[in-house]
């Protein structure tokens, strides 16, 4: 058995060290837990998200104190009972609603970022792989989060996405009454996702992030040259002292220190769209009440899945479904499709750089195309950025298997 | 600087995507209607007119009815434009809007579809030229006049047999502008303009008015059937029962409510909605009444906004002067 001091204070450090051993979990956690020196603030998404997702919590649970998940009272909860009588409920909401945009602005860098500088690779796939299980958890988190209000486009972007479910020719109407608990979305429909979403998935989403801080401890952080940095020996460096010669920083207090400052910026980003253009997050059209008699001319999901709304748009029932399904699952494998020895960032990685700012554009097209109505030029336009994407799969095993190891 | 070129990259790339999805597919989604100022001259109906003439004549059908139409429309207008000009007698317009009375009273019948709207503050809302147009034919002046051609009649059709000389129309558009002018408030500019068919239920407003309260559940259930019953009769007339407009200055840009409001054939053709002849002294108090309840947050997001932009740009100076103690002597 374990030495305890006899004389140690009740809850003192000493105390707690010997039953919880907290130094060594600060130590591992926190204050020697190393980070590169070479890193530039898109390094700092990480943290931008956790608060995000923090704030997202938050202002969920003060919207959840009013609404009323019910199909006659929720469309009246959300815009009047929170917007007019509670106090500050406007704020709660349209933190909420703005938050859950950015987020995915946020993710899509994030991920970006980690494909740019070859970050999902050689030893760090499970980091990759925990971030896309994120990137999945959050998307079911947005879709049911958005059935809430029962505006038009809560109802029409239920009835299309639940749909997806009949899997094209298969018909399987009996799946899409299971999921939807009715013929159409109505009160079994929104109160389950009402469920998944103040739940289940926000459960599954705090599991994931745990796990994908942990899947980074000891693969550590790419830098910015992707540089196969040996941490002990940096690690001792900067303990001696010599910080300069350090490749690495402690995460707390001098990554974080970083951390914090891009997180003001970023609030600052934040709070100006929360009070002066929270509309671009909250679409006119589910100010309308739910109808299911007045199919909306236009329908389509929030700006984040456009890009793959998209792709399954421009291609008859059956190959559209293929192509997004493929869609969904292309960024898991990309640790395994790109055979290039290489862990550098793309502009040193010859025809990679290309391939990843056509990767870039092309979203970009699929996410604006996917919003525009399917009609003459943009449908032409859709279907080349929809072939477009497919191909990069191939493209990138193709150029990464010719690439020469730096 | 580094960090500065790849913030501009992110930030790039982050705008062209909020054009293309905010913006520019907006722009391609909504069809560009051109607004008139609230002014009521015919411009916009003779446009209809005669684009539908030229839609007949490409396709060969009913071509003569199509340039019928547009004939009857020029006549009308500028008929209309004939009586704007004639100096109205203010003391005679007072004896003529007597007639006016016997329906548009404020009693709250129905009288063929839709109750009769309040006129206490005609002057205050509606345009001149409107004014003048809806006397002298209901249906034209709405611009609905497809819906009355051959099935029925407008229920306000009979004033053109009681009001038709021109110099009466003058003089009673003369006595409103005159004296039922006075200053207005957003909530009555609603319930004169809209009300009637549109209810507001986050401010208790229905097709009858504001919802008294009672403190006997038979009451209030008996009041609830009269409203019912109400609707009813404006859904067979209009063919739908027009939505409630609690939250329709969040649905709808402002844009599209201005033109909507001013001529509603421009946005939803063919809409059993009538043109209501706002003018845009009297289109400003609706939208201010449409902001109070369907946007109530304004003022103290306004208020709050600044405040808390401040609080952290304070945090992020100090939270960069943090980071320059900690980052000072790793390089």
């Amino acid at each position: 058995m374990a030495h305890f001091d006899e004389n140690a204070k009740p809850f003192s450090n000493r105390w707690l060290d010997d039953r919880l051993a907290i130094n060594t979990v600060k130590k591992v956690l926190s204050t020697e837990y190393w980070i590169p020196k070479n890193i530039n603030f898109l390094w700092a998404m990480g943290m931008v998200l956790a608060a995000t997702f923090g704030l997202l919590v938050v202002s969920g649970i003060f919207l959840l104190m009013y609404y009323k998940p019910d199909i006659n009272m929720a469309f009246d909860s959300v815009n009047y009972t929170i917007m007019t009588e509670v106090g500050y409920g406007w704020l709660w909401r349209h933190i909420h609603g703005v938050a859950a945009s950015l987020v995915f602005l946020i993710i899509y860098i994030h991920m970006l970022t980690g494909i740019y500088y070859s970050s999902y690779k050689r030893g760090r796939e499970m980091i990759w792989l925990s971030g896309m299980l994120l990137f999945i958890a959050f998307s079911a988190e947005a879709f049911s989060g958005y059935m809430l209000p029962w505006g038009q486009m809560s109802y029409w972007a239920g009835m299309v996405i639940t749909n997806l479910f009949e899997a094209g020719s298969l018909e399987l109407t009996g799946l899409v009454e299971w999921i939807r608990g009715d013929y159409v979305p109505g009160d079994a429909f929104l109160l389950r996702f009402f469920t998944l979403h103040v739940l289940l998935i926000p459960l599954v989403i705090m599991g994931l992030i745990v796990f994908h801080f942990a899947t980074l401890r000891i693969p550590h952080v790419n830098n910015q040259d992707g540089e196969d940095i040996d941490f002990d020996e940096a690690a001792r460096l900067y303990k001696e002292g010599n910080k300069k010669e350090s490749k690495v920083i402690p995460f707390n207090p001098v990554f974080l220190s970083k951390d914090v400052f891009v997180l003001g910026i970023y609030f600052i980003l934040f709070f100006y769209l929360v009070f002066y253009h929270f509309d671009f997050a909250m679409d006119p059209v589910n100010f309308d009440p739910a109808d299911g008699l007045k199919t909306p001319p236009h329908i389509y999901p929030e700006w984040y899945f456009l890009w793959s709304y998209e792709i399954l748009r421009p291609f008859p029932k059956d190959p559209g479904l293929i192509a997004f399904g493929i869609a969904q699952i292309a960024f898991f494998l990309l640790p395994w499709i790109d055979r290039s020895p290489n862990v550098a960032p793309a502009h040193k990685r010859g025809l990679f750089f290309w391939w990843f700012w056509i990767l870039v554009l092309d979203m970009i097209a699929l996410t604006v195309l996917g919003k525009l109505p399917p009609e003459g030029i943009y449908n032409t336009l859709g279907t080349i950025s929809a072939i477009i994407f497919l191909l990069l799969g191939p493209a990138l095993i193709l150029i990464t298997k010719l690439e020469k190891k730096l | 600087m580094r960090e500065l070129k790849i913030l501009a990259v992110v930030v790039f790339f982050a705008l062209l995507t909020y054009y293309g999805v905010e913006p520019y597919a907006h722009s391609v989604m909504h069809k560009d209607v051109e607004g008139y100022n609230f002014t009521y001259d015919g411009t916009a109906d003779i446009q209809e007119a005669t684009e539908a003439l030229e839609e007949a004549q490409a396709s060969g059908r009913n071509v003569a009815k199509a340039q019928a139409r547009l004939e009857v429309k020029k006549a009308f207008w500028s008929e209309v434009d004939k009586i704007a000009k004639i100096p109205g007698n203010v003391a005679n317009g007072q004896a003529v809007f007597g007639t006016c009375l016997a329906c548009h009273n404020g009693a709250g019948v129905n009288m063929g579809g839709v109750i009769p709207p309040n006129l206490d503050h005609a002057g205050a809302l509606y345009d001149k030229r409107y004014l003048i147009a809806v006397i002298k034919d209901p249906a034209m002046a709405s611009n609905v006049d497809h819906k009355y051609e051959n099935t029925m009649m407008h229920p306000m059709g009979s004033v053109t047999a009681m009001v038709s000389d021109p110099q009466q129309i003058a003089d009673v558009v003369a006595y409103m502008l005159a004296k039922k002018a006075g200053d207005v408030t957003p909530k009555a500019a609603y319930e004169e303009a809209c009300a009637r068919c549109h209810a507001m239920r986050y401010s208790k407003i229905t097709q009858l008015g504001e919802t008294p309260s009672f403190t006997d559940e038979k009451d209030e259930l008996a009041y609830k059937i009269k409203v019912l019953q109400e609707q009813e009769l404006v859904e067979a007339y209009m063919g739908k029962l027009p939505p409630d407009l609690s939250m329709i200055i969040r649905a709808r840009s402002t844009h599209f409510l201005e033109t909507f409001v001013e001529n509603p054939q421009s946005q939803l053709e063919g809409t059993s909605m009538p043109r209501v002849g706002l003018s845009q002294a009297g289109y400003d108090k609706v939208h201010e009444y449409l902001t109070e309840i369907g946007d109530p947050s304004k003022k103290h997001r306004e208020a709050l906004g600044p405040w808390v932009i401040g609080f952290f740009v304070i945090f992020s100076i100090l939270a960069y002067l943090w980071k320059k103690h900690h980052w000072r002597d790793l390089h």
